[in-house]
């Protein structure tokens, strides 16, 4: 009962080490070991899977949970996600030790300050592809525009503007020629 | 459930929370995140409403949590909760993100894979993706507003955008290479001054 769990850990394992940002990156080759290599699931199984993913809240790297539990129960599920998030939470916490220890040293300043350029420019990018890609018409990017000058301008509840943008897009799909 | 007063910087004073008030943040901001931009809700909810951190010190955890390995909105639990309230912190804030959606996922997954095959469904999700892109923009044009103006810095800002959003180069190679650049300009000006 434990080797489908120890190897989905294995294989999540090193793919937590090269997610980036928003986890996008490791789709591709998440599919690959799971449908091509181990034939865990089927094609079709791991579209949904991740599509189940893009539905539900949370970070979309919880589909690696959802997996993990359709290959092997719970075991699968706490084993894929402890390989997925283990490896890079642990830098993460070492990194922040770091940090606070060496408060104010130049290459700290040197880091956060220098990193900054680098980090807009990421986010920026990220929002520029997402607003391109968005299968809502100019609709879907209208919301996402004012929901952006909302927030820049004003000190709106960030749920109820989630609440708001659905409501208001389903409406809008129903009654106006999108 | 007291909350006390721990500093009074440019921003106003700031407050310290206490585990159950980490947990429960971070379980609800887990909870009603779609389609990304879960760093957008913690800048609003941390720094804006709550005053958990200042805007400046928000900043400069983003930008380090997104050079790391990992997804960047664990990366900020891990240290939003370390800088709070040491190891327990990043631990609680951990538990109160994943734990709730990953349940979730499982019982939606199992008990209602069917709900996604409802169009009304997946529109209602997409106008809450546009919120998302939203939340991340803002944080975005705060995280640019930051930035020196100095010709480096803003060409360093401009060609990484450029380059990933709109040429598509390979990412890991793009930000290597402006964060060796300007870091390296950084350390030399510091150094200087």
């Amino acid at each position: 009962m434990w080797a489908l769990p120890i190897s989905l850990f294995l294989i999540f394992l090193p793919m937590s080490l090269v997610t980036i940002g928003g986890g996008y990156g490791i789709i591709g080759e998440m599919q690959r070991q799971v449908v091509d290599v181990h034939h865990w699931m089927t094609t079709q199984q791991y579209l949904e899977a991740f599509a189940l993913s893009r539905a539900t809240p949370g970070p979309g790297s919880l589909m690696v949970t959802f997996i993990g539990w359709q290959v092997a129960g719970l075991m699968g599920a706490l084993f894929a996600t402890l390989g997925i998030y283990a490896p890079a939470s642990l830098i993460t916490f070492g990194v922040a030790n770091i940090w606070r220890r060496y408060r104010g040293a130049r290459w700290q300043k040197a880091l956060e300050v220098g990193l900054r350029p680098v980090a807009a420019g990421l986010v920026l990018a990220t929002v520029y592809i997402l607003l391109l890609t968005i299968n809502g018409g100019w609709l879907a990017r209208a919301i996402a525009l004012v929901a952006t000058a909302l927030l820049v301008t004003t000190r709106i509840n960030p749920l109820v503007l989630l609440i708001s943008g659905a409501a208001i897009f389903t409406l809008g799909r129903f009654f106006l020629p999108v | 459930m007291a909350q006390a007063v721990t500093s009074t910087s440019g921003e106003g004073s700031l407050v310290t929370p206490t585990l159950l008030q980490l947990f429960l943040l971070f379980m609800r901001i887990g909870l009603t995140s779609f389609g990304g931009g879960l760093s957008g809700w913690l800048l609003r909810e941390i720094v804006h409403s709550k005053r958990w951190l200042s805007e400046d010190e928000f900043y400069d955890a983003l930008t380090v949590c997104q050079a790391l390995p990992g997804i960047n909105s664990v990366n900020m639990a891990i240290w939003i909760g370390f800088r709070i309230a040491g190891v327990v912190g990043s631990l609680v804030n951990l538990a109160g993100l994943l734990i709730p959606p990953a349940v979730l996922i499982i019982l939606l997954g199992t008990v209602l894979s069917s709900l996604t095959r409802f169009p009304v469904t997946g529109i209602a999700l997409t106008g809450a993706a546009a919120v998302g892109i939203g939340l991340a923009l803002s944080m975005g044009i705060g995280l640019a507003r930051r930035l020196r103006r100095r010709t480096i810095p803003l060409i360093v800002f401009a060609g990484t955008f450029f380059a990933i959003g709109v040429l598509h180069w390979p990412l890991l190679w793009v930000a290597g290479a402006a964060a060796l650049i300007n870091v390296t300009a950084e350390y030399i000006r510091l150094s200087r001054s």
